[in-house]
């Protein structure tokens, strides 16, 4: 069944207060050496606080673009982007900075962990361009990989650490700034079957914490663990189904 | 990110890459060491100058009536030319000025010339041969070490003694005693009467290769035409008496020579001043050239710390989207770029003021140069080093900061 939208949504409304992410008829070009592609040709999507949201779709699909645009990497050519009450989608640089500092934890593929950093380093990373003080930024990194089972880790390096334990401290680091979302691209996409479910685990248990989580993924059996399914063909939104958990 | 936060991200990295950030450094590094020791060469040579070394060739308080100056830098054709033209001081001009000088001063006379010395088959060249008065000794400092200096009697009469430099004395006679020996100079004998203390070096000059002979010697042929004196030593006891020396010493030889009221002097009243004047002449040039040196050495350095860094920023361009996608706005990851070119140039900056100082206790050491560190070179390379840094740090950082975080994270 495709999810119908949770606010009838016209330009110049505001979203409702628990809608986290809201983009209306949101469009992305791109000028590729004179011929313009349309990877994102009106998405319009809601998504409320706590929800679990996988988007999937076939490469070109554009499920890159919107992620990009969700994470505040990007700005629309067109349409609207409200992030947790606020529109971003005509912020300038620093600002959308600000907002993947405050509102966004991305976990990446591959992992992105700055090699000669420790896992607390690593996770402290966000704190540091939040311009907390040095005993606060421990203080948060530590209860964060304690959330991510990683307590006995923290003075690891990247290379001491398994892909899963990897992984974990990303995740950590996503988490520590406390974010509206939890922006995930291909989390598993670099980890093997066992390794993958206990990420899921870890996503599981977020979840229920009452994290709000939008995992881009192009396998079945990972968006299998979100509640909700959106499938992007050809730059929009094909099916957006509910699943039961 | 705050400044400090940089800064310690900076020094990591640095310390992460210690080979990279060693070769980048090592410009910035030759360019402070080499300003700093050369500028400590100056600043030793230029103290030197002025404490030691004119006073030991001219003493204090005393001025040289000469026809043109001892040392001079710099002196156009024509001045040289109009100096030989001037007439020489004679015998007569050094008696009536000293006749004229009513303070109590010690006067000497002195010419002198480079010629050899001859002790049996011995031949000592290339030696300072002096014919003065008898307080020569005195107004020159000059101890004598055995020996005795030869008395006013005998300068006047003439009489073929010698008093021989230490380096004189060791060349020809080695270990055994000089004194009563007769060396030959210009054919010649001469009797030894004395050996001077060694009186080592200046800049490396040795002012040991001597030999004193009474004025009225016949080794005055040797070195001056009949009659003619190169310079008339007068030491007052105070600057203000040798400045008062100095003017009636003006007075008498401009109305001997017949100078109307406004022509030049065509003698000098050369002092220590002179010999200052010379170097500041030389410490000019250095002064202009030094800094050529320097400049470009940090040139070079800044390049290379630039180069260095915008191979950093490419290598790093994951880190830097990474960082973006965190949170960081374009002033913190140009800031953290140009903290670490900044934090390179500041250690090369610092192993260069190291290396600088031990290179001028070096010279100071094996090298007659009396090199002493000035702490404005010091402060000096400090301030240029991390400025390189910064300039050098510029493009590369506004490049990093500039990155698109989509591109810069999907880069392998």
């Amino acid at each position: 069944m495709t999810a119908t939208p949770l606010q009838a949504f016209r330009t110049g409304d505001t979203p409702l207060p628990d809608i986290v992410i809201l983009t209306h008829k949101l469009t992305r070009e791109y000028d590729m050496g004179g011929e313009v592609v349309r990877a994102l040709q009106g998405v319009s999507l809601q998504i409320r606080k706590n929800e679990y949201v996988a988007v999937m779709g076939p490469s070109g699909s554009g499920k890159s673009t919107l992620m990009n645009l969700i994470g505040c990497l990007d700005t629309p050519t067109t349409g609207e982007y409200w992030l947790n009450a606020q529109k971003v989608s005509d912020l300038d640089d620093d600002a959308l900075a600000r907002i993947r500092n405050k509102e966004i934890g991305f976990v990446f593929q591959t992992f992105n962990l700055l090699p000669r950093a420790t896992a607390l380093h690593n996770v402290e990373l966000p704190l540091i361009y939040a311009g907390l003080g040095a005993r606060e930024r421990r203080a948060q990194a530590v209860h964060a990989l304690e959330r991510v089972g990683l307590a006995d880790r923290m003075t690891h390096r990247p290379n001491e650490l398994s892909g899963g334990q990897r992984q974990r401290v990303a995740i950590a680091r996503a988490l520590v700034n406390e974010p509206s979302i939890l922006l995930a691209d291909e989390p598993t996409g670099n980890l093997d079957s066992t390794t993958s479910a206990e990420i899921m685990n870890v996503f599981a248990d977020l979840h229920r914490q009452g994290q709000t989580i939008v995992m881009v993924t192009h396998e079945h059996d990972i968006a299998a663990h979100a509640a909700r399914v959106v499938t992007l063909r050809d730059g929009v939104i094909a099916t957006d189904q509910r699943q039961a958990a | 990110m705050p400044v400090f936060e940089a800064f310690r991200l900076a020094l990591q990295t640095i310390r992460a890459q210690k080979l990279k950030s060693g070769f980048s450094l090592l410009g910035v590094f030759i360019g402070v060491a080499s300003l700093i020791a050369a500028w400590s060469i100056v600043n030793g040579v230029n103290r030197y100058m002025t404490e030691k070394f004119a006073q030991t060739l001219y003493g204090v308080n005393t001025f040289q009536l000469r026809r043109r100056p001892m040392f001079a830098a710099n002196v156009p054709d024509s001045v040289w030319r109009a100096w030989r033209r001037r007439p020489r001081i004679k015998f007569s001009d050094a008696e009536a000025v000293t006749a004229a000088l009513t303070m109590p001063v010690v006067t000497a006379w002195q010419s002198d010339d480079n010629g050899s010395v001859f002790y049996g088959g011995k031949e000592a060249r290339d030696i300072q041969l002096v014919a003065a008065s008898e307080r020569y000794f005195e107004i020159k400092n000059l101890r004598i070490a055995i020996g005795r200096p030869f008395t006013a009697q005998e300068n006047r009469s003439g009489v073929p003694v010698a008093v021989l430099g230490d380096a004189v004395a060791k060349r020809l006679f080695v270990d055994r005693t000089p004194l009563e020996r007769s060396v030959r100079i210009g054919g010649i004998g001469y009797r030894v009467i004395g050996v001077v203390e060694k009186q080592g070096s200046v800049l490396g000059f040795p002012l040991d290769r001597f030999v004193v002979v009474p004025a009225f010697a016949p080794a005055q042929s040797l070195v001056n035409p009949p009659g003619v004196v190169d310079a008339l030593l007068v030491k007052a006891r105070s600057e203000v008496e040798m400045r008062e020396a100095m003017e009636v010493a003006e007075g008498v030889m401009r109305s001997r020579r017949h100078l109307r009221p406004n022509q030049d002097n065509n003698f000098v009243l050369d002092t220590s001043e002179g010999v200052q004047r010379f170097w500041a002449g030389i410490s000019q040039i250095l002064v202009v050239v030094l800094p050529g040196v320097v400049i470009v050495s940090l040139v070079i350095g800044g390049i290379v710390i630039m180069n260095i860094m915008l191979m950093s920023v490419a290598e790093r361009t994951r880190e830097i989207g990474l960082r973006k996608s965190l949170g960081a706005r374009r002033r913190d990851v140009l800031r953290q770029f140009l903290a670490e070119s900044a934090a390179i140039a500041t250690v090369g900056a610092t192993f260069g003021i190291v290396a600088g100082i031990g290179l001028t206790l070096l010279i100071n050491a094996v090298s007659p140069l009396p090199a002493s560190v000035s702490p404005m070179s010091v402060a000096l390379g400090v301030i240029m080093g991390a400025g390189v840094g910064v300039i050098a740090g510029v493009y590369p950082a506004s490049r990093a900061a500039r990155l698109d975080p989509i591109a810069a994270l999907r880069q392998e």
